[in-house]
């Protein structure tokens, strides 16, 4: 069995990145970037399935600038067996993105396609089922937990107020969730065999397909601030301001 | 079209933010009902303000529906729409986005603001920048956050329910079971006072002890950081944040909580935020509205005593 993992390179959780002063786009130059955790999740769980005889190769694939080479390095030093890198300078919506992904699903069979549940930059979370969809095949989004058995996937689901378990068949696009499991640390032996590997480079624009977005962003700004607090000084001051600024009665 | 989530007797009350989001767009408004033995259910919507129709597909296989047979019967009559828009849950997010890949269109998720014009504000980078896109496509689908959309009422409408067949099932999965938590408290994601806590309650026990007081005292739903729920104190589905629940009550107490961007994400629509933590530099004090410097174990529990005398 064949896994896919799509692996998109984005800043640093911890950073709180700002927008351009001119609010064309985000500033992220020399803002820390890396694998997006949720897709770090994704591939541990690629991995977890091969170290369980489940699986026998596992494929990265990124989309983006030659930069992405870097996080398509840091899924081979995990234990990704090849990367694919389709190549493109352009920012690309998750519909197109999906349909690249899509050729190179084509092209490689997979059973098992794995994404993050969503990314850090975009806060989108639409690709995999996007992906789904155009493929027609299964989806198991927010998994927290993922079994295959035969030619089923048993996954648990992580929904509002609770899980869900579902079982689906393959192929099928999973989509990780932060506590499908805990992602490995890279070691750095492991990172300098991983600069040596070779990553396969397609040209976006060679897959023939139609990226471009019918949404524009017209402009990015900060989000307004809320008004300034106050410090209080013990709890019957802070429920007397409740009652008496704030109208709430308790 | 918007997409109604429900549990079979009751529409989530985020279902009357998107009625409400869709009323801007100035058409005829459709609801639709995807379920099993939901008459009732659609005859209560139909006496929602605003809406024309009720579509209702009712079928055994639609009990609890998957993406895969939901978003096929979604963008199957969505053609004929040039809005299709639901709430921003984890149960939409699971749906639309396969819908948009159908119809051919891109999504655009958690819309905070619809300013005309097809024009949308959503919000990015865990909360720290807003974006305003313009969508040129023919069909917008969309998900709203609730909180920033004025809810319908319930009493003036008189929609017409229309019954439509549901294809086959597609067999592409199937539904096992779910577990929802039980609780007495309200729902999380409903609820008027929501008082969370962090990783310094220190443990499950105490994380209980501590909050379980002044929650009872206040009919408060209680919530939690990643860090508590990751430490084991409290469950996955009481997780307050971009990678939980988005909660926007009237009144939200953050109890020794750090107030990192993916926390802040999903409680910073509360009407009033007040914080509790013995660092007076706390990330978190910078969005409260109250902020109190002190040790929660001495404070919550006078609280609490304080909130059962008044
Ligand atoms: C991809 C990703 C997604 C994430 N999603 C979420 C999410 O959805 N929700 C979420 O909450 N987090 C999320 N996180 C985690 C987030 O970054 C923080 O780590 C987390 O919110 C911190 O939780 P905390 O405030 O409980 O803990 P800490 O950051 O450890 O803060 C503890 C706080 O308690 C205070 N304190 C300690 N003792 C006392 C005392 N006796 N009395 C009063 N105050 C005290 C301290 O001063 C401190 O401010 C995510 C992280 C990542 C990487």
């Amino acid at each position: 069995m064949k896994i896919l993992v799509a692996i998109k390179r984005v800043q640093d959780y911890n950073i709180k990145v700002q927008p351009k002063s001119d609010g064309s786009d985000v500033d992220i130059e020399g803002v820390k970037m890396g694998v997006n955790p949720f897709d770090e999740n994704a591939i541990e769980e690629a991995i977890r399935l091969k170290e369980k005889g489940v699986v026998s190769e596992i494929v990265g694939v990124s989309i983006g600038s030659s930069l992405n080479q870097d996080v398509l390095r840091q899924g081979l030093a995990m234990g990704v067996d090849k990367a694919i890198l389709v190549e493109t300078d352009k920012v690309l919506q998750p519909l197109a993105i999906a349909k690249l992904i899509k050729k190179v699903v084509e092209k490689e069979k997979p059973d098992l396609i794995l994404f993050g549940k969503l990314a850090l930059d975009s806060d989108a979370g639409q690709t995999g089922q996007m992906l789904a969809g155009l493929l027609n095949c299964s989806q198991g989004t927010f998994a927290s937990s993922v079994e295959i058995k035969g030619t089923e996937v048993f996954i648990t689901r992580e929904i509002d107020g609770g899980t869900e378990s579902i079982v689906t068949k393959l192929p099928v696009v999973l989509t990780a969730d932060l506590r499908l499991n805990e992602p490995r640390f890279v070691k750095l032996p492991d990172l300098m065999m991983a600069r040596k590997k070779s990553i396969e480079t397609i040209k976006a624009d060679d897959l023939g397909v139609d990226v471009s977005s019918k949404l524009k962003t017209i402009n990015v700004s900060e989000p307004p601030q809320r008004k300034e607090g106050i410090k209080v000084k013990d709890i019957k001051e802070l429920l007397q301001k409740l009652n008496d600024i704030e109208g709430i009665k308790i | 079209m918007i997409l109604a989530e429900h549990d079979g007797k009751k529409l989530n009350n985020v279902v009357f933010n998107a009625i409400g989001a869709a009323e801007i767009f100035g058409g005829s408004i459709d609801l639709l009902i995807i379920g099993k033995g939901v008459d009732e259910l659609a005859r209560l919507a139909s006496k929602i303000d605003g809406v024309d129709k009720i579509i209702k597909f009712d079928a055994p296989h639609l009990e609890h529906p998957l993406a895969e047979d939901a978003a096929n019967i979604i963008s199957e009559i969505g053609q004929d729409y040039r809005v299709i828009l639901a709430p921003h849950t984890w149960f939409s997010r699971n749906i639309l986005p396969r819908v948009a890949a159908l119809l051919d269109v891109s999504m655009i998720s958690d819309v905070l603001k619809i300013t005309g014009d097809n024009t949308y504000i959503r919000s990015t980078y865990a909360g720290n920048v807003h974006a305003t896109i313009k969508s040129d496509e023919p069909i917008q689908v969309f998900t709203v956050h609730s909180s920033k959309f004025k809810a319908v009422g319930l009493n003036g409408g008189d929609a017409l329910i229309v019954d439509s067949k549901a294809p086959e099932p597609l067999n592409l999965s199937r539904w096992e079971k779910e577990r929802k938590i039980e609780s007495d408290r309200p729902p999380l994601i409903n609820a008027k006072v929501v008082i969370s806590g962090g990783r310094s309650l220190g443990s499950a026990e105490k994380f209980n002890e501590v909050l379980s007081p002044l929650a009872d005292n206040l009919g408060a739903a209680i919530g939690a950081t990643r860090a508590a729920v990751d430490a084991g104190y409290a469950p996955n589905e009481i997780q307050v944040g971009q990678t939980g629940v988005v909660v926007a009550p009237e009144l939200y107490i953050a109890i020794g909580v750090s107030g990192a961007n993916q926390h802040i994400y999903g409680m910073k629509d509360s009407r009033v935020v007040v914080a509790i933590n013995n660092d007076p530099d706390a990330t978190i004090f910078q969005f409260a509205d109250y902020g109190l410097v002190a040790d929660l174990f001495e404070a919550v529990p006078e609280m609490a005593t304080l909130v059962s005398k008044t």
